[in-house]
């Protein structure tokens, strides 16, 4: 990414913020801010990029948003069939404060607001990829394989319900605020996995997603230094992303961890998520992330996949499980209890999840793992034949029907 | 993952379309095109088309790398596929409640497929 590029996207949260709490209007604000990041990236590279840039897309931004308001509240005159003048507030022009409101920064409140609990998951992840992001709507249509109209749809669509739901610009009430951080950290774990699932198939935009996560993450930590959770989860992406080049062959095909070229991995990633953790673990409240980046240091910091210390794994999961209730959980469990223990062991602890409707293809999966551990030869090949029908995953597919064919 | 596309393929035959009533068939594409603005605004539509009859098929097959046409469609079966919708759901529950709304479930069957992704979790 250009310098600028990257100075943009920095900016975007900021002079959004700002121009919010000046006007309101979140919905218009934003459409303006767009058209300033735009401008720069027109302006910038030729004309050199300004002394105080954050001054200039401000300064932009609101001109632009003067005009929209102006436009908008002219439309709603001409439907209302009304002759009287607009609110006077909406013709506001920049007060010689404005800029200076930029100097705060708001993007913790910016997120709680992109993550309102009255947006889908898929909704939240595009405001707050273009409303802190700063990632312009036909990037994110592209990282997400889908037509650019239609992500303008979900992204004014989540406009709309914000401003239906009334969000007024604040930090929401501390009672909420657990609960909204709980939602502003799931949506930033979305869009890494998002990036990271897709980062061996053909679209490389969502690679971008993976950074623009870890970006992001590392934007709420600078906020908040003492949340256990937000160091945990940054500590998961990085140790999880520094074995993306490792994880794929040439041909794109899957590589599973144990077999993977540890040399390929990223040192610096894992020495910096790996003190994150061990950090967040000795001195705040205990989390899911936390325990998660945990195991993922476990394997990270294995010199070879049979170093791997599996007891520990299984003692985290131990841990895991009391603090949530996922499947996925109890399914990677049983894994680690396989490599610890014994494969026969491991299937005990997969027994229950036979019945559990939340489970996808990876139950068969991993239970073919498990019989070809215990030598079950036949059942293990059907259960890889099993599990490779039921993914809609290509490579996925590919690599279940290789283990099938082997045995 | 975040969200999966779904195929929702539209089956028809030629003897329950001929026995439709105007009334039905003015309904039936009301009821398509309410049900294309609604995904347009939620913004859940990839794509979607009706297609042609299937008089007007022709299936390719390759063998020996000659090719060969013929006239019509590959399954000799009543139903024939009639048209689809692409979506982006949430899961498999939200796109299974747009193919029952359309009318084309009542009169043969709405098929509801996931589309496979070239990306894998780490296994």
């Amino acid at each position: 990414m250009k310098d600028f590029e990257l100075l943009l996207r920095e900016q975007a949260p900021q002079v959004l913020s700002a121009l919010v709490r000046h006007y309101g209007h979140f919905d218009l604000a934003e459409e303006a801010v767009q058209e300033a990041l735009l401008a720069a990236a027109q302006q910038w590279p030729t004309e050199g990029v300004p002394d105080n840039p954050r001054g200039w897309l401000i300064r932009v931004g609101s001109r632009r948003l003067t005009d929209l308001l102006r436009s908008e509240s002219a439309r709603r005159r001409r439907e209302e069939n009304a002759a009287q003048l607009a609110a006077p507030e909406e013709f506001v022009a920049s007060g010689p404060d404005i800029e200076d409101l930029g100097g705060r920064d708001d993007t913790l409140t910016l997120l709680f607001l992109c993550c309102h609990p009255a947006l889908s998951p898929a909704s939240q992840i595009a405001l707050t990829l273009r409303a802190v992001g700063g990632l312009t709507t036909a990037q994110i249509a592209a990282a997400f394989l889908v037509p650019e109209s239609t992500m303008a749809q979900r992204i004014s669509r989540a406009k709309r319900s914000i401003k239906q739901a009334g969000s007024t610009f604040e930090l929401p009430p501390e009672a909420d605020r657990d609960e909204r951080m709980g939602a502003v950290l799931h949506v930033l774990y979305l869009i890494f996995n998002e990036g990271y699932t897709a980062s061996s198939g053909t679209s490389l935009h969502s690679a971008e997603l993976t950074t623009e996560a870890i970006r992001l993450v590392r934007g709420v930590r600078r906020l908040l230094p003492d949340d256990g959770e937000v160091a945990g989860l940054l500590a998961l992406m990085l140790l999880t992303d520094a074995r993306r080049p490792a994880r794929t062959g040439a041909d794109g095909t899957l590589i599973p961890l144990a077999e993977q070229d540890r040399s390929k991995w990223d040192k610096a990633a894992i020495v910096e998520g790996e003190a994150l953790v061990s950090d967040a673990l000795s001195r705040t409240q205990l989390g899911p992330y936390q325990v998660q980046a945990a195991i993922a240091a476990v394997h990270d910091t294995a010199e070879r996949a049979e170093d791997t210390d599996w007891r520990q794994i299984v003692a985290l999961y131990d841990v895991l499980e009391q603090l949530v209730d996922n499947p996925m959980v109890k399914l990677n469990h049983a894994v680690a209890v396989g490599m610890a223990i014994g494969p026969k062991e491991g299937l005990a602890v997969l027994e229950p999840l036979a019945s559990d409707d939340r489970m996808n293809h990876r139950l068969e999966a991993v239970r073919a793992h498990l019989l070809e551990m215990a030598g079950e030869t036949a059942a293990a090949r059907e259960s890889y034949l099993l599990a490779a029908r039921r993914t809609t995953s290509v490579p996925e597919r590919t690599y279940l029907q290789s283990k099938a064919d082997r045995l | 993952m975040v969200t999966v596309k779904y195929m929702l393929l539209i089956y028809s035959n030629a003897e329950s379309w001929a026995g439709l009533s105007a009334e039905q068939r003015d309904g039936l594409t009301r009821a398509h095109e309410n049900l294309t603005r609604e995904l347009t605004e939620q913004g859940l539509l990839v794509s979607a088309a009706g297609l042609a009859d299937p008089i007007t098929t022709r299936t390719v097959q390759v063998r020996d790398d000659t090719a060969t046409t013929t006239d019509g469609p590959y399954a000799e079966a009543k139903e024939h596929l009639a048209g689809f919708y692409l979506v982006e759901c949430d899961d498999i529950d939200q796109a299974i409640g747009y193919a029952a709304r359309m009318p084309d479930a009542e009169y043969v069957a709405v098929e509801v497929r996931p589309v496979m992704d070239t990306s894998g979790l780490e296994m």
